[in-house]
Order: C-alpha cells, then sequence, then structure tokens
C-alpha cells in the first residue's frame, strides 16, 4: 500500500510544478514528472510476491511470471514520451527567440 | 524486496522537490537526472529488464537534449519564480495534502494488496505464449498479438519528428530571391 | 556547449574505435529480442546513442551535417512504410487473413530462426527508432547553432 501512495505523491509534486511556476523550462520538467510516476504506477501494479522475469528460458528457475501486459504498454509509452519532450522544447526555443525570456508572465503581450 | 522500493521512491520524491524549487538552471536539469535513473532502479527490483535499457538511454538523450536547449540562455533565475501570491501557494500545499490524504485511504478499498494481482489478459497471454513463437513474452505482445499498437507508436515517432523539423525550420529560404 | 571542432585528437582516435562496436551492439540486441531481454525499442535507442556520441565527440561542423541529413530522413520513411507492407502482406498471405497475420513459420520456441516475422519486424522497428531519434537531435544542433 505504501508504494501507492508515494507513487501518487510523486504525481502530486509533479502537478504542483506545472501550476505554479513561472519559468516555461520548469513547467516541461514538472510535466516530465507526472509522466514518470504514471509508468511506476502502470509497473507496480502488474508486480506479483516473487515473480521472476517473463521469459521462457532454462537458465533459471520458472516460477509464476511478473504480469508482462503493463510492461508492453510502458514501452511504447517510453519512447512516445521522448518525442512530446522534444517537441515541447522546440516550441519553448522559439518563444524565447521572440519574446528573450522563458517567464510566461512577460509573454502575455502579443508582439510582432 | 517492498522496502528497496520504498527507499528509491523516497529519493525520487527529493529529487522532484529540489528541481523544482531551486534558482539555477542547470541544477534543475540534474536533479531531473536523479528522477530519472531513480526510476532504472526501480524497473530493475520490479523485474523489468526490457524497460531499464529503455529507460537509461533515453534518459541520457533527455539530459543531453535540455543542456542544448538551455544553452541559449542565462543560467541563473529572476528572484520571483511563482505566478501567484504567497497565500495562493500555501493554500494550494494545504489542498494538495488533502488530496492525497482523501485518496490514500479510499486506495485499501479499491485496489489490492502490493505483490497480489487479479488480472484474467494476462493469464491468457502467459498460457498461449507459445502460440506466437518467442521465448520473450513482451517481445511476443507487442509484436504479434498488440502489433497494431506499435505500428500506431511508429506513426507518432514519424509525426513528432516532422513537427520539430517543421518548428525549427531555418528563415532563409526568403533571403533567397 | 558543443564545440564546433570537437574534442582533443585522444578523445577522436577513442571515439573510432568504440562508435561502431556500440552501434553493432544495438543490432545484437534488437536481433535477438525474442530470446532475451531487449527487443526493437531498446536496440533502436542503443543505435542512435551511438550516432548521438559522434556528433558530441567530433563537434557540429555545419556543412557537413547540413549535408547528410536527407540519408536520416529516407531511412525513417522507408522503414515506417516497409513495416506497412509487411502489415498488408500477413492480410494476403496468411490463411485467416488477419491485417498483421503470421505468414512465416513458427519453429520451436529458443531457436533463433523461430516466431514468424518476429526478427524482422524488430530490426524494422529498430532502424525506425534510430533514425527518428537521431533527427530530434540534429534538428535542435542545427537551429542551436546558427542562431
Amino acid at each position: 500500500m505504501i508504494p501507492f501512495v508515494l507513487c501518487f505523491v510523486l504525481f502530486m509534486v509533479g502537478l504542483f510544478g506545472v501550476i505554479m511556476l513561472r519559468n516555461l523550462i520548469k513547467i516541461v520538467i514538472g510535466l516530465s514528472i507526472m509522466e514518470y510516476s504514471v509508468y511506476l504506477f502502470l509497473i507496480l501494479i502488474g508486480y506479483i510476491d516473487g515473480g521472476t522475469v517473463p521469459i521462457i528460458s532454462e537458465c533459471f528457475e520458472q516460477g509464476p511470471y511478473v504480469d508482462p501486459l503493463p510492461q508492453a504498454l510502458v514501452l511504447t509509452a517510453i519512447v512516445i514520451g521522448l518525442a512530446t519532450k522534444a517537441l515541447m522544447l522546440s516550441v519553448a526555443i522559439r518563444l524565447y527567440k521572440h519574446y528573450g525570456t522563458f517567464d510566461i508572465r512577460e509573454m502575455n503581450k502579443l508582439k510582432g | 524486496m517492498e522496502i528497496y522500493l520504498i527507499i528509491m521512491l523516497v529519493l525520487m520524491i527529493l529529487g522532484s522537490v529540489h528541481a523544482l524549487h531551486t534558482k539555477d538552471l542547470i541544477s534543475t536539469v540534474i536533479s531531473l537526472g536523479i528522477v530519472g535513473f531513480g526510476l532504472v532502479i526501480s524497473f530493475l527490483i520490479l523485474s523489468a529488464p526490457d524497460l531499464a535499457i529503455v529507460q537509461v538511454v533515453i534518459e541520457i538523450i533527455t539530459l543531453a537534449i535540455m543542456i542544448a536547449v538551455i544553452a541559449i540562455a542565462t543560467f541563473q533565475l529572476e528572484k520571483k519564480q511563482w505566478r501567484f501570491s504567497f497565500v495562493f501557494y500555501a493554500a494550494t500545499i494545504v489542498f494538495f495534502t488533502f488530496v492525497v490524504l482523501l485518496v490514500s485511504s479510499r486506495f485499501s478499498h479499491i485496489l489490492s494488496f502490493f505483490g497480489h494481482h487479479t488480472t484474467r489478459m494476462a493469464d491468457i497471454y502467459m498460457k498461449s505464449a507459445a502460440d506466437s513463437g518467442s521465448a520473450n513474452l513482451v517481445t511476443g505482445i507487442i509484436l504479434h498479438f498488440r502489433a497494431y499498437d506499435t505500428f500506431g507508436e511508429a506513426t507518432v515517432l514519424v509525426t513528432a519528428v516532422t513537427g520539430v523539423l517543421t518548428i525549427l525550420r531555418h528563415s532563409g529560404k526568403k533571403n533567397k530571391h | 556547449m558543443i564545440h564546433p571542432h570537437g574534442l582533443t585528437v585522444v578523445a577522436k582516435k577513442v571515439c573510432q574505435f568504440i562508435a561502431p562496436a556500440i552501434f553493432l551492439f544495438g543490432i545484437y540486441i534488437s536481433l535477438y529480442g525474442h530470446l532475451s531481454p531487449g527487443g526493437g525499442f531498446a536496440g533502436g535507442v542503443i543505435m542512435a546513442s551511438a550516432l548521438v556520441f559522434q556528433v558530441l565527440v567530433y563537434g557540429s561542423l555545419l556543412e557537413k551535417l547540413r549535408k547528410e541529413e536527407w540519408r536520416l530522413e529516407i531511412a525513417e520513411s522507408v522503414s515506417i512504410f516497409s513495416f506497412l507492407i509487411l502489415a498488408v502482406l500477413g492480410l494476403l498471405v496468411a490463411g485467416t487473413a488477419i491485417f498483421f497475420g503470421n505468414f512465416l513459420p513458427v519453429g520451436k520456441i529458443g531457436n533463433l530462426v523461430s516466431g514468424g516475422f518476429i526478427p524482422i519486424g524488430n530490426l524494422i522497428i529498430a532502424i525506425e527508432v534510430c533514425a527518428s531519434i537521431s533527427l530530434i537531435f540534429l534538428a535542435l544542433l542545427i537551429y542551436k547553432d546558427e542562431e
């Protein structure tokens, strides 16, 4: 029970960063922390006590396997997370070149 | 097993709180590395070696990209870094603590205990693993039972790369005429 | 931050030895994806890290990188198109006419040649992921250099 609660606290820390901070880079980092907590939560759900790696092989003992379905979903999600982070950072570079700052309060005035 | 996981989670929470509270941009990016590499060790504790390999290399590439991005600006931030006033900041912390306590008291009714797992789809995948012909069950799932999702993921990657190349296109084409 | 002419001669010589070994290791992990932990995505990101390592050591000489960027774009487009062709072949050839049906013979579990088109699919996904991540890194680098 305690790992689930700590995972939720990590999610709340990331959400706090997205809402309350001014620097654009820190907002991107807060979103990234939220993504990490969701990956960990999905793998925590599928864990079995005393479970082994889900590979059929005679090199190690075959007890009950850990659930392989959440691992397949999170494997795809990790690579897609990198692509969306790169897209957010490229928009941040464009905004810096136009306004001269990363501060989102200064970007309220329409310019150009 | 559970005690090691709790230690890694506490380290990740401390790293993320430091990443959002410091005034230096380089320290923020390096503290994100604490969260990412703590996640790698958590994946190894939970018996998921495929994910650990992918997460290590992607975390290194993410750190390289972020340092290349923040190098175009100065590394020090201005003094005020909160969007709203101090009263709102304290009220938000109290509200979030209340939400965490409320949700964690509901967790004990909804989720089973940590380590006991009750789903039906996983049993079907594990019993019919020999049909796909691969010894690695995760690879068999993503390339035989759920290959359409892998195709969708490749499409999302290509779309994101096209978006990055379009946004960062150099505007020198107009000067040619 | 990224030196335009690269690091010293010692670092360049070491990179000449190590970067092809990392690339070969990525191909090995993606080909044996159905027997040991790994698969298409892990092999692909390891191949991409070899290319990123080369760019970091040799510097960002702008003309050379800009001239050779079209190879990565072609590799990415060709690989995702061939993945689509693999899926449609399953629709046409397999006995049950399923999209992505497995039309190659499924051998004994534990052999290298087993599991239908799973090794071919792993290799195609590895090339696609490697080209995408390298293109992202190069796009951020070239923009940063030309201001």
